[in-house]
C-alpha cells in the first residue's frame, strides 16, 4: 500500500529514527502520536514500561481469547469423558455411576489449562502476525541493534500525513541518534 | 511484567541481583557470546561424551527391553511396580522446580528468578522427557502407546476415565506441552538477539527461523507480556495438579503405605524440594565454568537454599504424618508396614532417606552454609539421592511384604533396571549440554529489564 505523496518513490516503506535510551523512545513515541501520525511503531530490545501508554495502544484481545480457549478446552474435556463413559463405552467400575463426574474433574482441569495455554501462545503469535520471516525494517543495517541496546521509532509511508522530507525533519526534531530510510 | 514489577517499589534499597557495572549491552554480549563466540571447550566435550555414553547405555537397555519384554526388569509378585514408577516420580518431581521458578516466582514478583529461569525451564523439559519414557516402556507393548489417548477406533474401546493412571496421561502430556510452549515463548526475543548477532549464515538461518521474525515492536511486546503472564498463571495450578495426580496414582489404591490422603500435597512438596536441589546442582558448576557469577549471585543460591530448607521441612512433616496415620488408623496392616519400613530389610534405606531429606538440609538454617557453593552443591546432591530413596521406599516397602507372608519377597531391580535409570541421567545431561551450547542459558531480554530497573533505582537514590 503506497501513498501518492511520497517523494522518494515507491521503494520507501518508512523512515526510522534511532534512540539511545528507552526514555527518549517513550518521549518520541508520545510526540509522534500528538503530531497526529497513525501508522508508526516503536521497537526495543526489551519491553518498556509505559511505551504503550505513550502510543495510546490499549487494545488487547488476548485475555478474551485465552478465556474462551480455556472454557472450550474444559467443556470439550468433560463432554469427551461423558460421551466415552456414559454413551459409547459404559463400564461398571466398582458400582460407581456411569456419569461419575468427580472422577472426571482432573482431566477436565488439565484440558482447560491446555486449551487456555495453546490459545495464549498461538493467539499471541496470530495477533502479532508472527511468524513473519521478512520485514522491510530488516533492510536497515543498524536495525540489528534493536535486539541489543538501541531503540527505534518508525513512521510508515502508508500514513496519511507521511511526506518524506517533512517527516524526516520531524523525526530529526526528536533529537535521535540518526534517521534512516527503510526500503520496501 | 516490567510493569507489575515496578509498581511496588519500596524506598528501601533492594539487594543487588547483578553487579552494578553491567549495562544492557554488556549483558546481551556476555550471554550471547557463550553461544556465538566461545570456543568449544574440552570440559564441554568431555561432559557431552560422558553423558552420551549414558544415553548409549539407555538405548541398549531399551532395545533389549523391546526385544525381550518387561520380563528383563526385576519385577515379580509381590513387587509389580518398581524402578519404572520410582524413576517416573523422581524425574517428574525434578521438573517441577523449573515451572515453579518460571511461573510462581514470576507471579510473586521475585526478580531473582530472572537469571535462573531459562535453564530451570530447560531442566523441566528434559526431566519430563526422561520421566515420560518410563510409563511408556512399562506398558509391555510400547508400540501400542496411543491406546492411552481417547481416539475413535475400530475396536470400540476407550480409556477408563475413573483411573488416576489415565489422569496421569493427561496431566503429564499437558505439562510437557505447556512447559515447551512457555520455554519457547520465553526464547523468541532472545532468538532474535542471536539472529542479529550471529556472524555466520548457519547461525543466522537457524536462529532466524526460531525467532519467527520477532522485531521487538511495542505492540508485540504488549501482547507478549500479556501472554507470558497468563501462561505463568496457567502453569502455576498445572504444576500443582500434575504432582497431585501422581500422588493420587498411589493414594487411590488400597495398599497400606499408599492409601493416604496426605500423598498429593506431600508429593508436591517433595517435587519442589528435589527440583530446587537439582537447580542448585546444575547452577553451581554452570556459573563457575561459564563465569556467570555476576548473574547467578550468592544471593540467588541463598534464596534457593531457603526454598530447599522450607520444602524439606514440609517433606519431613509428611514423613511424620505417615507414621502418625499408620499408628492412629489402628489398622494392623498399616502399622506392620510402617514397622517394616523402619526395622525390616530395607531399614537402612529408610533411615538414609530421613538423614538425606530431613536432617542434612537443616544445615541451611546457617547463613554460612547457604552462601558456600561447595556445601550447597554437596547438600543438593544428597537431597537428590534422598528423594530417589524416598520414592524407592514408598514403592517397594509398601509392596514387598503384602498380606500373605508366603508371597513376601525382596526387590533390588535387575541390571537392566539400573542401566535404564542411569541411562536417563545420560539422556538428561546430553540434552543439557547441547542446550547450554546452542541456546542462551540465561534469558537475555529479562536480564536487560533487570539491568534497566536497577539503573533506574540507582538513579532515584542519587536524586531523592
Amino acid at each position: 500500500m503506497s501513498t501518492p505523496n511520497t517523494t522518494a518513490g515507491e521503494d520507501l516503506w518508512g523512515l526510522v529514527a534511532e534512540f539511545e535510551t528507552p526514555e527518549a523512545l517513550v518521549a518520541a513515541a508520545k510526540k509522534t502520536r500528538e503530531t497526529g501520525f497513525q501508522r508508526y511503531d516503536a521497537y526495543s530490545p526489551f519491553p518498556i514500561e509505559g511505551l504503550h501508554h505513550a502510543m495510546d495502544f490499549y487494545r488487547n484481545r488476548l485475555p478474551m481469547i485465552v478465556l474462551f480457549g480455556g472454557i472450550l478446552g474444559g467443556l470439550a474435556g468433560f463432554f469427551l469423558q461423558y460421551y466415552v463413559s456414559v454413551i459409547s463405552y459404559p463400564l461398571n467400575i466398582g458400582g460407581k455411576p456411569l456419569n461419575s463426574w468427580p472422577a472426571f474433574i482432573p482431566v477436565t482441569f488439565e484440558l482447560t489449562i491446555l486449551g487456555a495455554a495453546l490459545s495464549a501462545v498461538f493467539g499471541m503469535l496470530a495477533l502479532n502476525g508472527l511468524p513473519m520471516p521478512y520485514h522491510p525494517l530488516f533492510n536497515v543495517e543498524r536495525f540489528r541493534l534493536a535486539s541489543r541496546d538501541r531503540f527505534y521509532l518508525c513512521i510508515e509511508a502508508r500514513d496519511q500525513q507521511f511526506e518524506a522530507g517533512r517527516t524526516r525533519t520531524f523525526l530529526e526534531s526528536l533529537k535521535p541518534f540518526g534517521v534512516y530510510e527503510v526500503e520496501r | 511484567m516490567a510493569e507489575t514489577r515496578k509498581n511496588d517499589r519500596s524506598p528501601v534499597q533492594k539487594p543487588r541481583l547483578i553487579t552494578p557495572e553491567h549495562t544492557v549491552s554488556s549483558v546481551t554480549d556476555k550471554i550471547s557470546s557463550i553461544v556465538l563466540k566461545r570456543k568449544v571447550g574440552k570440559g564441554w566435550i568431555f561432559g557431552l561424551l560422558l553423558s552420551f555414553a549414558g544415553l548409549g547405555m539407555l538405548t541398549m537397555a531399551v532395545a533389549y527391553l523391546l526385544f525381550r519384554g518387561v520380563g528383563i526388569w526385576g519385577l515379580n509378585q509381590p513387587v509389580g511396580w518398581g524402578f519404572a514408577i520410582i524413576n517416573f516420580v523422581w524425574w517428574i518431581g525434578i521438573g517441577h522446580a523449573g515451572t515453579l521458578i518460571s511461573a510462581v516466582l514470576l507471579l510473586l514478583r521475585q526478580e531473582w528468578r530472572t537469571s535462573i529461569n531459562r535453564f530451570a525451564e530447560a531442566m523441566t523439559l528434559f526431566a519430563v522427557s526422561c520421566a515420560g519414557l518410563f510409563p511408556l516402556l512399562h506398558l509391555g507393548r510400547p508400540n501400542k502407546f496411543y491406546y492411552l489417548f481417547p481416539y475413535p477406533n475400530t475396536l470400540g474401546v476407550w480409556p477408563q476415565f475413573r483411573s488416576p493412571l489415565v489422569w496421569d496421561v493427561f496431566a503429564v502430556s499437558t505439562y510437557a506441552i505447556v512447559s515447551l510452549l512457555f520455554w519457547y515463548i520465553g526464547l523468541i526475543p532472545d532468538m532474535a538477539t542471536l539472529r542479529d548477532r550471529a556472524k555466520n549464515r548457519i547461525g543466522q538461518f537457524f536462529y532466524g527461523i526460531l525467532a519467527m521474525g520477532w522485531r521487538g515492536s511495542a505492540r508485540h511486546w504488549f501482547r507478549y507480556e500479556t501472554a507470558y503472564l497468563l501462561l505463568a498463571g496457567l502453569a502455576t495450578p498445572l504444576v500443582i495438579s500434575v504432582h497431585s495426580i501422581v500422588g493420587l496414582d498411589f493414594a487411590a489404591s488400597i495398599i497400606p503405605g499408599w492409601h493416604a490422603t496426605i500423598f498429593p500435597p506431600y508429593f508436591v512438596a517433595g517435587a519442589i524440594f528435589a527440583g530446587f536441589a537439582m537447580v542448585l546442582t546444575l547452577s553451581i558448576p554452570l556459573r563457575k565454568f561459564y563465569g556467570l557469577e555476576d548473574f547467578i549471585t550468592i544471593k540467588h543460591l541463598d534464596n534457593m537454599a531457603k526454598i530447599v530448607l522450607a520444602t524439606g521441612l514440609l517433606v519431613a512433616y509428611g514423613y511424620m504424618m505417615e507414621c502418625f496415620s499408620a499408628w492412629y488408623s489402628g489398622n494392623p496392616y498399616e502399622q506392620f508396614m510402617m514397622a517394616n519400613r523402619m526395622k525390616g530389610p530395607y531399614a537402612p534405606f529408610y533411615w538414609a532417606l530421613i538423614l538425606c531429606n530431613a536432617i542434612i538440609p537443616q544445615l541451611f538454617w546457617m547463613k554460612r552454609c547457604r552462601t558456600n557453593p561447595a556445601i550447597l552443591f554437596a547438600v543438593s546432591i544428597v537431597v537428590g539421592i534422598g528423594m530417589w530413596l524416598e520414592r524407592f521406599i514408598i514403592v517397594v516397602t509398601s509392596l514387598h511384604r503384602d498380606f500373605l507372608p508366603s508371597s513376601w519377597g525382596m526387590y533390588w531391580g535387575s541390571p537392566w533396571d539400573w542401566m535404564t535409570f542411569i541411562g536417563t541421567l545420560g539422556l538428561f545431561f546430553s540434552l543439557l549440554f547441547l542446550f547450554i551450547r546452542f541456546l542462551p542459558m540465561i534469558s537475555i531480554f529479562e536480564m536487560q529489564v533487570l539491568v534497566e530497573d536497577s539503573r533506574e533505582d540507582g538513579h532515584k537514590n542519587e536524586h531523592p
